[in-house]
C-alpha cells in the first residue's frame, strides 16, 4: 500500500516537472523572441567557444569549433546518414512506446476498475517498477540478445510504468459526485465507464503518456549507446570512438531537438483531444 | 510472528503473492526440465545459492558501497548546483531571462547522450561518473526549485510587504517555506535520477567496482545469477532511497497543514 502511495507521489512529482516545461517553456519561448535576452547566454557561449577553438586553447579533438559541428550536421543531412539513423531511432521509439502504452493503459484500467485485479497485480507491478529501467538492461540483453526486440522491450517497459500508474490514479480520482450524478441518471455500467469514468481519466492518462514518451526517448538513447549498430545513439558512440567530437555534438543536438519535438507534439495532441474540456488542473491539484 | 501469520491470512496479501509464486514455479520448472537454454537461465535455487555465497564473501558490500558513494557524491553536487541555479532563476527575473531558455534547451537532450562527451572531457574514471550523475540530478532540482519559488502566492508576498519585511526576511519567512515542498519534490526526483545515472555511468564509462559493473560483468560471463543479483540490488537501493527521501520530506515538512 505504502508502495502504491509512493509510486503515486513520484508520479505526481513527475507531473509537476512534466507540466513545467510545457507552461514555462512556452512562456520562455515567447519571452525569448520578444526581448532577446535569452540569446545572450547562448551567444556568449558560442563566442567564447569559437574564440577558444580559433586560438587553440583546447585541442580540436576535445572541443571542435562550432563551425565544424555545423558543417558536420549539414554534411550528415546532405548524405542522408542522419535521416537514416533518425528514422531507425524514431521507428524503435514508436513501436516500443505504442506497445508500452497499450499494455500500460490496459493494466492501469484493469487495476483501476477492479480491486481484485489490483490485489493480484500491484505487488508484482510495484516490485518491477522499483528497479530502474536501466537495471533491467543487462538481464534483458542476456535473455533477448542485442537485436531489435531488446530495444522494443526496454522502451515499452520505460513507457509502461508511468502510463499504468497515471491511468490507475486517474480512474481512482474520478470525482465521486460525477459517479453519483451518473447513478442518479441510472446509467448502466458500460455507460458509466464510457461517459463518465474514461473521459475523466483522459487527462491523467496524457500526463502518463507524456512522461512515458520522455522516458522512452531517454531509454532508447541509452540502449543505442550500449548495444546498437545504428540509430542516433550509435552515431554518438561512433563519433566518440573515431574521436570526431563534431559528429558527437551534432548528434546530441539532434537528440535534443527530437526529444523536444516529441514532447511538444504530444502536448499539442493532448490540447486538441481535450478541447471539449473546461480548463483542468493537469498536475492533479498541485500547488 | 503472530502478526505475520495473521497478515498471511489476509486476502490482499494472498492475492498479491499469487503472481510471483507462479512465476517462481514456472522458472524452476523450465530450468529443471531444461525447457530453455540452461546455460543462460539459472534455476532459482542456483541463484539463491549464489546470493548466499556472494553475500558471505563480502565483496558485494564493497561493490554496493562504491555505487552508493558515487551516487551520493553526484547527487550532492548536482543538487547543490541545481538549488543555486533554480533559486537564482526563481528570485531574480533577470537570471530567469538569461538562463531560462538555455536551460530549457539543454534539458531537452536525453541526459545519457552527454556521456560520450563527458568521457572526452573528464576521462572515464570516477570524476566523469560523478559529473554525469550530478548532471542527471541537476535538472529536476532546478525545475522544481524554480517552480516552487515562482509559485509562491502573490498575496503572501504582499502581506510580507505590508509588514515591511526586508527582501531577506521575505525570502526566509515567506518564499522559502512556501517553496519547500516543491524543492523537496525536486530533490526526491533527483535522488531517483541520480541512481539511474549511477547505473548508466557504470555501464558506459570505464569499469570500476559497483552494482552496474557487477551486472555488466555477469552478462559478459553469462552468469545469470550475478545479473539477477544486480537487478535485485538495483531495485532495493532504488526503493530504499525513495523511502528515505519520503521520510526526510515528511520530517522536514511536518509543520505543514495538510489540506489535500
Amino acid at each position: 500500500m505504502a508502495q502504491v502511495d509512493l509510486a503515486y507521489k513520484i508520479a505526481a512529482a513527475d507531473d509537476a516537472v512534466e507540466s513545467a516545461p510545457g507552461r514555462s517553456g512556452a512562456y520562455d519561448y515567447r519571452r525569448l523572441l520578444g526581448r532577446g535576452v535569452g540569446w545572450i547566454v547562448p551567444a556568449l557561449t558560442l563566442a567564447l567557444w569559437s574564440f577558444a577553438s580559433r586560438h587553440e586553447w583546447v585541442a580540436s579533438q576535445i572541443l571542435p569549433a562550432p563551425g565544424a559541428v555545423w558543417q558536420t550536421l549539414l554534411e550528415q543531412i546532405r548524405s542522408g546518414d542522419l535521416f537514416l539513423n533518425f528514422g531507425i531511432s524514431l521507428g524503435r521509439v514508436l513501436v516500443g512506446f505504442t506497445l508500452g502504452c497499450l499494455i500500460g493503459v490496459v493494466l492501469g484500467v484493469a487495476m483501476g476498475l477492479s480491486r481484485r485485479v489490483e490485489d493480484y497485480l500491484s505487488p508484482t507491478f510495484n516490485a518491477i517498477s522499483q528497479v530502474p529501467v536501466l537495471g533491467w538492461l543487462p538481464l534483458a540483453m542476456m535473455v533477448l540478445g542485442i537485436g531489435e526486440s531488446l530495444k522494443f522491450v526496454i522502451i515499452a517497459h520505460a513507457s509502461l510504468v508511468p502510463v499504468a500508474i497515471n491511468t490507475l490514479k486517474g480512474i481512482r480520482s474520478v470525482p465521486r459526485n460525477y459517479i453519483e450524478v451518473a447513478k442518479a441518471f441510472q446509467f448502466s455500467r458500460s455507460q458509466l465507464l464510457r461517459r463518465v469514468v474514461f473521459p475523466a481519466t483522459v487527462p491523467a492518462i496524457f500526463v502518463g503518456l507524456r512522461y512515458g514518451l520522455t522516458q522512452a526517448w531517454l531509454s532508447l538513447v541509452t540502449v543505442e549507446l550500449l548495444a546498437s549498430s545504428e540509430g542516433l545513439g550509435f552515431m554518438i558512440v561512433w563519433g566518440r570512438q573515431l574521436f570526431q567530437l563534431d559528429l558527437v555534438l551534432a548528434a546530441i543536438i539532434v537528440v535534443g531537438v527530437v526529444g523536444l519535438l516529441l514532447d511538444r507534439g504530444l502536448a499539442r495532441l493532448e490540447k486538441r483531444l481535450l478541447r471539449w474540456q473546461p480548463v483542468w488542473d493537469m498536475a492533479g491539484g498541485g500547488s | 510472528m503472530s502478526a505475520a501469520a495473521a497478515s498471511l491470512t489476509s486476502p490482499r496479501l494472498r492475492r498479491g503473492l499469487v503472481v510471483p509464486l507462479l512465476a517462481l514455479v514456472a522458472w524452476q520448472v523450465i530450468t529443471h526440465y531444461k525447457l530453455a537454454n540452461v546455460h543462460l537461465l539459472a534455476s532459482p535455487s542456483a541463484v539463491l545459492k549464489s546470493f548466499v555465497v556472494q553475500v558471505k564473501e563480502g565483496e558485494l558490500f564493497s561493490q554496493l558501497l562504491a555505487s552508493l558513494r558515487r551516487d551520493l557524491s553526484g547527487f550532492l553536487l548536482g543538487a547543490f548546483a541545481g538549488l543555486l541555479l533554480g533559486s537564482a532563476m526563481g528570485v531574480w527575473r533577470i537570471a530567469d531571462r538569461l538562463f531560462g531558455p538555455s536551460f530549457d534547451a539543454a534539458k531537452q537532450v536525453a541526459v545519457f547522450a552527454w556521456i560520450p562527451l563527458i568521457s572526452v572531457w573528464f576521462g572515464t574514471g570516477e570524476s566523469a561518473k560523478i559529473v554525469f550523475i550530478a548532471l542527471a540530478a541537476f535538472y529536476p532540482v532546478v525545475v522544481n526549485a524554480y517552480q516552487g519559488i515562482r509559485g509562491v502566492s502573490r498575496e503572501h508576498v504582499e502581506v510580507a510587504r505590508a509588514f515591511r519585511f526586508s527582501r531577506l526576511q521575505t525570502f526566509k519567512k515567506v518564499v522559502l517555506p512556501a517553496a519547500l515542498p516543491s524543492i523537496f519534490s525536486g530533490l526526491h526526483l533527483a535522488l531517483i535520477y541520480a541512481w539511474l545515472g549511477t547505473l548508466g555511468a557504470e555501464y558506459l564509462l570505464a569499469p570500476a567496482p559497483g552494482i552496474g559493473n557487477l551486472m555488466i560483468d555477469g552478462r559478459e560471463s553469462l552468469a545469470m545469477d550475478k545479473v539477477l543479483l544486480g537487478v535485485l540490488l538495483a531495485g532495493l537501493v532504488g526503493f530504499s532511497l525513495n523511502a528515505l527521501a519520503a521520510r526526510a520530506e515528511a520530517y522536514f515538512l511536518r509543520w505543514r497543514v495538510r489540506n489535500a
